[in-house]
């Protein structure tokens, strides 16, 4: 099972590079969104998985009394998926806001805070 | 829960809602300075409550550790936190005058002590996850003041900083959850006891080499800095000096935390990368500035450089280096986030900071001289301002070590960022303004001059005592180096005493699921 979400990890990583080479602005996001879903599924993973399993104590105990799967990761994974949630967000408005302002999406235009030597 | 140890995030916190309610009226900005300064003070408390017990711990919600999230403040934490403050109150000050209503409407006070308690909270945490957390409330604020006013250069240097942030962001992320995963634990202290017990140390290599990268884009290190240079002349003048006062003074800082503390068992790898990365930043940081013509530009890329000598500090590993590591951290935020505030007056008075169009600010403006030349100075490392002091110690400790090249390196760059500061002065202050303008103080209304200029001189007088009495502070530094270095007081503060605590079956470990 590991093994079937690393390679998955693998696969996701090896997408979100290929898009985020791109000179389009928005590509690069689409394979932000996809390298932080492979973040996610690696903290999953790494809290090994347990299948059918839930983490439940019975009444009466303090712990639970047999293997259950590890709740930690999961409440991990969905902290980080709120925040990366948020900053997705903004940064989809904030390339939209660029692109209605600077009136392009390709990265090696946008040089008004950097211009070239000579191009003031 | 410890009000000490909490009240440097609360407090913060409180003034961004308070700040938010009030932001379309004046009651925001004189909230926003009355919050910091409440943050300074609760800094110093703290500060003395460690000076004088050691290392204090809180657990959060009375979760015992490693389990529940730790606040925990040893000296170096509680010095980050108290300079936050002074910066937090200096600027908060100065945005009085820099900060038009426009801005304010749009939650300028309240995103700016969002930042104060991000930065505060990632100080204090005593959990790898929940200083992840705290990146994020730091980043998010600071993404909303980069592109707060929406000019095109703003989104422009924020497309950069937000994209290069968040792969950093998800790097970090990825670390956090492998270590886990190798550990079963994200404790800070108990990691640092874990990690000894990892079989398959390859691994653990390549966890350190991601937060490596993670932290050293946020502290941005040769080669992952492009994205400072890119943005942080675009801003308003308060949030550029904020940002370079604290921003990545936060990634060294976790740098140094995670590599005294966790990242320990192979530093003939780890820390000689860390060296390399160390020089190279510090020349290409002072080769961009040379390269630069605007003030702000030039200054921009001397915190990539001034930020290699403070990773040198820490790759040498020695006693004698990181007190010079930490010496350094502390002089460099007040010496810069200062001179991007001159910075902003010479913007002001003599109307830009690109320096073929402005000039004549000594013969008009001699005050304002003195008050660039002292973190100028200090800066470059002239004697006796602080910045001598914390060059001279890492160079001593490099020379110390063996490590020639790295003095010579250190030195080097030294001069060239004097040739940067000549550079600043000659074209700025000395030659005659092109313009014919006069920049004199005076042009700025009286309420103004005040804002913009007490927090300078406040700052320029704290680099004064740094450098005419450096005693304590280098005493202070040894201490807060002995303790970086020997962990053990940091981890009895957090775990209590060494007797292992008892692991419920199945809820924490990991070889109990496995």
């Amino acid at each position: 099972m590991e093994i079937l979400v690393a390679i998955m990890v693998g696969v996701l990583v090896a997408a979100s590079v290929y898009l985020m080479l791109a000179r389009n602005v928005l590509r690069f996001l689409f394979g932000l969104i996809l390298i932080s879903n492979a973040a996610n599924l690696i903290i999953f993973a790494s809290g090994r998985l347990t299948a059918e399993a839930p983490p439940l104590i019975p009444e009466g105990a303090d712990a639970p009394l047999e293997t259950v799967a590890n709740a930690l990761p999961q409440a991990l994974v969905l902290t980080a998926i709120v925040i990366g949630f948020g900053l997705f967000a903004f940064a989809l408005t904030l390339v939209f806001r660029t692109y209605q302002n600077l009136g392009t999406l390709n990265s090696d235009e946008m040089r008004l805070a950097e211009p070239e030597e000579g191009g003031k | 829960m410890s009000w000490v140890l909490a009240s440097p995030i609360i407090i913060p916190f409180a003034t961004a809602v308070l700040a938010f309610l009030f932001r379309a009226g004046p009651e925001g900005r004189w909230l926003s300075v009355i919050g910091s300064a409440g943050l300074l003070v609760a800094s110093i408390i703290l500060m003395v409550d460690v000076l004088d017990q050691g290392v204090i711990a809180a657990q959060m919600g009375e979760w015992a550790a490693p389990f529940g999230i730790t606040l925990v403040a040893d000296l170096l934490s509680a010095v980050m936190v108290v300079i936050t403050g002074i910066t937090g109150l200096a600027v908060a000050v100065y945005a009085l005058s820099d900060i038009d209503t426009k801005k304010e409407a749009l939650g300028y006070h309240a995103l700016f002590q969002v930042l104060l308690a991000g930065v505060c909270g990632a100080f204090l945490t005593g959990d790898l996850f929940n200083l992840y957390v705290w990146f994020e409330v730091m980043l998010i604020s600071s993404f909303g003041l980069l592109i707060l006013g929406g000019r095109k250069v703003q989104l422009d240097g924020g497309i950069k900083y937000v994209t290069l942030n968040l792969v950093s962001t998800i790097l970090f992320l990825s670390g956090v959850g492998l270590l886990y995963g190798m550990t079963g634990t994200l404790n800070m202290a108990d990691l640092h006891g874990a990690v000894q017990e990892v079989e398959n140390e390859g691994l653990l290599i390549v966890i350190a080499i991601l937060f490596m990268i993670a932290f050293g884009v946020k502290a941005a290190v040769f080669p992952l800095f492009f994205w400072l240079p890119a943005s942080y002349h675009t801003p308003a003048i308060s949030v550029s000096a904020i940002f370079a006062g604290l921003l990545t003074k936060v990634g060294v800082y976790a740098l140094i935390r995670t590599f005294t503390l966790i990242f320990t068992t192979d530093i003939a790898y780890t820390h000689t990368i860390l060296l390399w990365v160390a020089g190279f930043t510090m020349v290409t940081g002072v080769l961009g500035a040379a390269a630069m013509n605007d003030i702000r530009r030039i200054l921009s890329f001397h915190i990539v450089s001034q930020i290699g000598y403070m990773i040198l500090g820490l790759a040498l590993f020695t006693p004698l280096a990181i007190v010079g590591a930490v010496f350094y951290l502390v002089h460099h935020i007040i010496v810069k986030a200062n001179l991007f505030l001159v910075a902003g007056v010479a913007q002001r008075i003599a109307g830009s900071t690109d320096l073929d169009r402005i000039g004549g600010l000594y013969r008009y403006a001699p005050f304002l001289g003195l008050l660039f030349l002292i973190p100028a100075f200090s800066l470059a490392g002239f004697p006796p301002l602080s910045g001598f002091w914390a060059k001279y110690v890492l160079v001593k400790a490099s020379l110390d070590a063996g490590a020639w090249w790295i003095a010579a390196v250190a030195l080097v760059v030294g001069l060239l960022t004097i040739y940067s500061m000549t550079k600043i002065w000659g074209y700025a202050f000395w030659k005659p303004h092109p313009g014919g303008v006069e920049p004199r103080l005076s042009r700025l209304e009286g309420k103004d001059r005040a804002a913009l200029l007490t927090p300078i001189a406040a700052l320029a007088v704290l680099t004064c005592i740094i450098g005419f009495f450096p005693e304590p502070f280098v005493q202070f530094a040894e201490r807060s180096a002995a303790q970086l270095l020997d962990p053990t007081e940091y981890i009895t503060a957090v775990l209590g005493e060494p007797a292992e605590p008892e692991v419920p079956a199945g809820l924490a470990r990991l070889e109990v699921t496995e």
